[in-house]
């Protein structure tokens, strides 16, 4: 696999660090504002996105 | 908050104490090897972690008992603003992801064991060996110092006035450290972490039901800014930049301090560092989650003398006392970890950095444990003693510059793993200008973390640490451009 799967590191420098993306209240989520649920959620995206570019190296363990 | 003793309370308290204790002192038979006389052992416990020792290891680490203590209260006390340390503590995991394996590498192939190290064969330099060494070393004392804040909390919190409680903890700490080295620690992350996060989920699981839910506890925040006339649970446009910056700075700042990079030279592979980069982000959820219990507190309209009183207030008055005192417990554990691992990172800087390169060079890897164990008690009390006759606002102050001063080694420790552009004259030129026109810049603004910058028509607060970084960036590049290289590098290094 090639190592432009890399780049997807970047979205969540993106998605979190441009704060008009998100300062919202609605819409509400189980009771959290927008914008906590929002950058909650990148919590496990930025994971997903991690581990996709982890899958591009061997595993030396 | 109640300040008669709590003795239920006390009682699992000292229970778990007891219990990490014996664990410190275990923790120098644990996957033993031959000798603990080294530093690669002592200082690094052989640099053999795989991926779940590291995980709670360096979770254990990064997210304190004082980030447990003090995010909450600063939502608590101002709203979303306090919030940035969760976008913070998403985005170090693919800077992690992309720097740290290879720092691994570096460090692992020349059996190199502090940042300054990688710098002095990467560069050769002497001089910019020694100012990241004592960048790291003069940061992470206060970073100690705090962490005191935050067990005296919980001590406080249990109904113990004083400082013997926490003089006896810590003195009980520097031993099983002096003993054990960075193995004890990562013995003692299993039970710390484990217990933070039981306390957390169990908190933000129990308290909105009892408040009413979350939407509730959104609104009762929300009424009591707006009551207050400052602070929100939304940013002010004001507050992006602010916010944003924040985050960044301290993010590239996070792993550049002594513990958080012993963590990972202990690791045992790059492969471990990529793995917990995908992993640790589980502590952010839960570190996310926590914050909240700022805006709990405005529910169950706590009234407090100190905004860090607020966890534990909140464990006080919503659980029964056995689990109050658990949950007192882990913050005080939560403690112990980074500062040991603190103290540690600071020894073997001084121990590689300091004496072996300007005392005695011929020290084996025996006498570099020995001088670094007996470093690392001195750190200790160091600490202790700055929280006993200094005041606690002396602490807060110099962690957020030691937060600037660290930031401004990044060009030296990591453009090197990436390119061999830059000279070592130019990143100390670099370094001089961001740490102390930062240092200037944030003394003049009354030490706030937030500078006004105003570039035309644009004006926003933005993170000093970050502006001090670019401008360390900037210099080193014009510098780089302008002086001569020398013509021989000094030491080929393999990475």
């Amino acid at each position: 696999m090639g190592r432009h799967y890399l780049w997807l590191l970047l979205i969540p420098f993106v998605g979190l660090l441009w704060v008009p993306f998100y300062n919202f209240h609605d819409p509400v989520l189980f009771g959290f504002p927008f914008f906590y649920w929002y950058q909650l959620a990148w919590v496990p995206v930025t994971a997903f996105l991690t581990w996709l570019a982890y899958r591009t190296y061997a595993n030396e363990d | 908050m109640k300040t008669e003793l709590d003795i239920p309370a006390l009682v699992v308290f000292l229970f778990f104490f007891a219990l990490v204790t014996v664990m410190g002192f275990v923790a120098s038979h644990w996957r033993r090897p031959k000798t603990l006389a080294s530093l690669d052992e002592w200082g690094l416990g052989g640099r053999q972690f795989g991926t779940w020792i590291t995980w709670f290891l360096v979770g254990g680490d990064f997210y304190t008992a004082y980030t447990v203590i003090a995010v909450p209260a600063l939502v608590y006390s101002v709203g979303a603003y306090g919030f940035f340390a969760l976008p913070y503590t998403i985005i170090v995991y693919p800077f992690v992801f992309m720097v740290m394996p290879k720092l691994w590498q570096v460090a692992k192939d020349n059996g190199y064991v502090t940042a300054a190290d990688v710098v002095h064969g990467r560069y050769g330099s002497r001089t910019l060996e020694a100012v990241v060494a004592i960048t790291g070393v003069v940061a992470t004392m206060p970073y100690i110092a705090l962490q005191l804040i935050g067990m005296a909390t919980a001590v406080k919190a249990l109904g113990f006035e004083g400082e013997l409680p926490l003089i006896a903890a810590f003195v009980v700490l520097a031993l099983y450290t002096y003993s054990s080295g960075l193995r004890a620690p990562a013995l003692i992350a299993f039970v710390k972490d484990i217990m933070i996060y039981i306390a957390v989920i169990a908190a933000i699981s129990v308290i909105p039901g009892k408040l009413g839910g979350y939407a509730n506890v959104f609104n009762a925040a929300d009424e009591a800014f707006k009551a207050k006339g400052s602070g929100s649970i939304l940013l002010q446009p004001s507050q992006y930049v602010a916010y944003a910056t924040l985050a960044l700075g301290s993010a590239l700042a996070a792993f550049m301090y002594p513990h958080t990079l012993t963590g990972i030279f202990a690791s045992k592979s790059a492969t471990t560092i990529r793995k917990n980069a995908v992993l640790l982000p589980a502590y952010t959820l839960m570190l996310g989650l926590l914050a909240l219990l700022g805006y709990m507190g405005h529910a169950a309209k706590l009234k407090l003398a100190s905004n860090n009183d607020v966890v534990p207030a909140l464990f006080q008055m919503l659980f029964p006392s056995w689990f109050a005192g658990f949950a007192f417990a882990a913050i005080a554990i939560g403690a112990l970890v980074p500062a040991a691992v603190m103290s540690i990172g600071a020894a073997n800087l001084f121990t590689r950095n300091f004496w072996k390169a300007y005392v005695n060079p011929q020290v084996d890897s025996a006498g570099e444990a020995a001088v670094a164990k007996i470093a690392s008690l001195v750190v200790k009390v160091g600490a202790l003693l700055v929280i006993i006759y200094l005041p606690t606002q002396f602490a807060l102050d110099l962690q957020l510059l030691g937060g600037l001063w660290i930031l401004q080694t990044l060009p030296a420790l990591i453009f090197g793993l990436f390119t061999r552009w830059f000279t070592a004259a130019a990143l100390l030129a670099g370094w001089a200008v961001g740490l102390f026109g930062g240092t200037y810049l944030a003394w003049t603004d009354g030490l706030k973390p937030l500078h006004m910058l105003s570039v035309g028509s644009f004006q926003a607060m933005v993170y000093v640490g970050l502006i001090a970084l670019v401008v360390n960036i900037v210099v080193a590049v014009l510098v780089n451009l302008v002086v001569p290289k020398p013509v021989v590098t000094a030491k080929v290094v393999r990475t």
